[in-house]
C-alpha cells in the first residue's frame, strides 16, 4: 500500500534521513524503531508531505504523493498521529474529533463516525464535552488516534504515541491499538519504546541515524542479539 | 452631590449602547490576530470606507440596510486584499513588516478619500427619535447600533462555534502547523477570516453611520481606541475584548457626561496604561 523508496530529506545543510526505502502491506502494522534522533519522526514528516524529500519517491498504492501537496495526504487516505498528541487545547474532545473530520467526504457524516470512535473508545465519549488539554496523557493520545480515524484512513500513521506517557499508560495505548488492527486498519507506527512496539507489529525496521540498519518480522528482530542487547535490555 | 442622578444613569446607559458598537470593532481586530497573527494598523480606515459607502449609496437613495450590507460586502472584499496583496506576501516575516506595510496603507486610505471626497464631514441625514423613559433620553440610533452589533457578535459566536469553517478557524488560532493534517489548507483560513474581519468592519461602519459624520479621518478617533481595547482584553482574546469594551464604553459615557468628552478618553488611556503596568497581558490572557 504505502512505498517509500530511496528517500533522502534534512533540514538546511543537515541531512536526516538517507537513501530509506520500505513498504507497508494492506493491513499489516508496521514498525519503525530506533532511538532518539534517528530521523524517525522526519520520515513520518516526509510521508505527510510536511518535509519535502531531496530525492526518493513515496507512492501510496501507486501514487507518486511529491505532486500532492501537503493539506491534500489525508485525502490519500493517509492519517498522522503527531507526536505530542497535538490536540487543539482549548477545544472539546468533540470539537476536535470534528476537525479530524474535516475532509469533505468526511463531513457528511461526521455525527455517524464519531459514534464509531465513541464505539472504540468509551473513555472519549464520557469526556466529549471537556477541554482537550484538561485531559490525561493516555486520554489525550486515545483523543489524538481517534481524531485521525475520523477520515476512515486506509493508512494510519502513529508518530511517537507512548512518548511523554507513563508505561502503565503506553500499555494502555498499544491495546488501542491493537484493537484499532483489529478493525483491519493499516498502521504504520514509528517508536523508541521498542519492546512493546515489537509485540504488535507484524514487521519492523530498525533505523538508526538516519539509514535503515535491519528489517524483518516483529518476532524475528525480538530475538535478535543486536537489537535485544541494545533496546530491550536483556 | 446626589448619586442617584439621573443623567448618571442615563450616561451609564449610554456608556453600555456604546460598548456594545466598540465590541464589535474591537472583534474584528481581534479575530484577525488571534488567527492570522498579525495586526491591521488600518482596521479604523477600513471601517472609514466602508462608512463612505454607507453614505453615498444612501445620499443616491438606496436604504440604510441595504447600503449597510453592501458596506459589509466591500469591506470584507478589501480584507480579502489587505491578505492577499500586503499580508501574505510578508507572513513569515518580523511582525515589524506587517505593521509598517498596514501602516502605509492607513496613510493611503487616509490620503485616497481625501482625494476623492474631500475632508468635509458628511452625515448621512439619517436622524431617529429618542426614546424616552421617564427623564432618560436614548437615541434610537444607538439602541439600533447597539442591537445590531450584539447581533453581530452572537452571530460570529454562532459562526465559530457550529460550523466546521468556524470550528478550523478556531484550531488554527490554536495550532496551525498541524492543520495540514486535518486537510486544512491554512491560506483559505486566512482569506476567510480576513473576509470576515472585513465584514465586520463594514457592520460596523453601518452603525457608525447612524450616529456620526463620515470623514476621511474618522479613523483617527476610533483606531486608537479599538486597538487599545484589544490589547486592554488581552489582544486575540475575543472575550476579553468584549468585556474590555464594555469597561472602556463606561469610563468613556460616565466621564463625558461628568467633565468633558476629551477629558474621558484621557481617563480611559490613563486606566489602560495602569493595567498594562500591573497586568500586561490583558484582563483575560492574550491568545499568543
Amino acid at each position: 500500500m504505502l512505498e517509500l523508496q530511496g528517500i533522502s530529506a534534512g533540514y538546511g545543510s543537515f541531512q536526516a534521513l538517507f537513501d530509506v526505502s520500505l513498504t507497508v502491506q494492506p493491513g499489516e502494522a508496521v514498525a519503525v524503531v530506533g532511538p532518539n534522533g534517528a530521523g524517525k519522526t522526519t520520515l513520518m514528516r516526509v510521508i505527510s508531505g510536511l518535509l519535502p524529500a531531496r530525492s526518493g519517491t513515496v507512492r501510496m498504492q501507486g501514487r507518486d504523493l511529491s505532486k500532492v501537496a501537503p493539506h491534500r495526504i489525508i485525502a490519500e487516505g493517509i492519517a498522522h498521529v503527531p507526536e505530542n498528541r497535538r490536540l487543539f487545547p482549548r477545544m472539546t474532545v468533540e470539537e476536535n474529533l470534528k476537525m479530524g473530520a474535516f475532509l469533505r467526504a468526511a463531513r457528511e457524516d461526521f455525527p455517524e463516525r464519531m459514534e464509531w470512535v465513541f464505539g472504540l473508545f468509551p473513555r472519549l465519549r464520557e469526556r466529549r464535552s471537556q477541554i482537550a488539554g484538561t485531559l490525561s496523557g493516555g486520554e489525550q493520545q486515545m483523543c489524538a488516534i481517534g481524531r485521525a480515524l475520523m477520515s476512515k484512513p486506509k493508512l494510519l500513521l502513529m508518530d511517537e504515541p507512548s512518548a511523554g506517557l507513563a508505561p502503565v499508560v503506553v500499555l494502555q495505548v498499544f491495546d488501542l491499538v491493537r484493537r484499532i488492527r483489529q478493525e483491519g486498519f493499516t498502521v504504520l507506527i514509528v517508536e523508541q519504546n521498542v519492546q512493546q512496539v515489537l509485540k504488535l507489529a507484524d514487521r519492523a525496521y530498525l533505523l538508526e541515524v538516519g539509514a535503515i540498519k535491519m528489517s524483518g518480522h516483529a518476532k524475528e528482530l525480538q530475538q535478535h542479539d543486536f537489537v535485544r542487547k541494545a533496546y530491550i535490555g536483556l | 452631590m446626589d448619586f442617584f442622578d439621573i443623567y448618571l444613569v442615563e450616561a451609564m446607559l449610554n456608556g453600555v449602547l456604546l460598548g456594545g458598537v466598540l465590541g464589535l470593532l474591537a472583534l474584528g481586530l481581534n479575530l484577525i490576530f488571534g488567527v492570522v497573527d498579525v495586526v491591521w494598523i488600518a482596521y479604523a480606515e477600513l471601517v472609514m470606507s466602508g462608512m463612505y459607502v454607507v453614505y453615498w449609496l444612501h445620499a443616491f437613495g438606496v436604504p440604510m440596510v441595504l447600503a449597510g450590507l453592501a458596506a459589509m460586502a466591500v469591506v470584507a472584499v478589501m480584507g480579502l486584499a489587505v491578505h492577499q496583496l500586503i499580508i501574505a506576501p510578508i507572513l513569515n516575516t518580523p511582525p515589524i513588516n506587517q505593521l509598517l506595510a498596514t501602516g502605509g496603507l492607513l496613510f493611503f486610505l487616509q490620503n485616497f478619500a481625501t482625494v476623492l471626497f474631500s475632508a468635509e464631514f458628511r452625515n448621512t441625514g439619517v436622524s431617529l427619535p429618542s426614546l424616552r423613559l421617564g427623564d432618560i433620553s436614548l437615541s434610537y440610533s444607538r439602541i439600533i447600533a447597539f442591537g445590531v452589533a450584539i447581533a453581530g457578535v452572537l452571530g460570529l459566536y454562532w459562526f465559530l462555534k457550529k460550523t466546521f469553517i468556524g470550528a478550523a478557524i478556531r484550531a488554527v488560532a490554536q495550532d496551525r502547523q498541524v492543520m495540514v493534517l486535518m486537510g486544512v489548507d491554512t491560506r483559505k483560513i486566512y482569506l476567510v477570516t480576513s473576509a470576515i474581519g472585513g465584514a465586520l468592519a463594514g457592520l460596523a461602519a453601518l452603525l457608525l453611520c447612524l450616529q456620526i459624520d463620515v470623514h476621511p479621518f474618522i479613523g483617527l478617533q476610533y483606531g486608537p481606541i479599538t486597538f487599545m481595547i484589544c490589547v486592554l482584553g488581552g489582544l486575540g482574546n475575543m472575550l476579553g475584548g468584549f468585556l474590555a469594551s464594555f469597561i472602556i464604553g463606561q469610563i468613556i459615557s460616565i466621564v463625558g457626561f461628568s467633565i468633558s468628552q476629551d477629558f474621558a478618553y484621557v481617563v480611559a488611556f490613563l486606566l489602560f496604561i495602569l493595567v498594562m503596568f500591573v497586568r500586561p497581558e490583558g484582563i483575560l490572557k492574550r491568545r499568543a
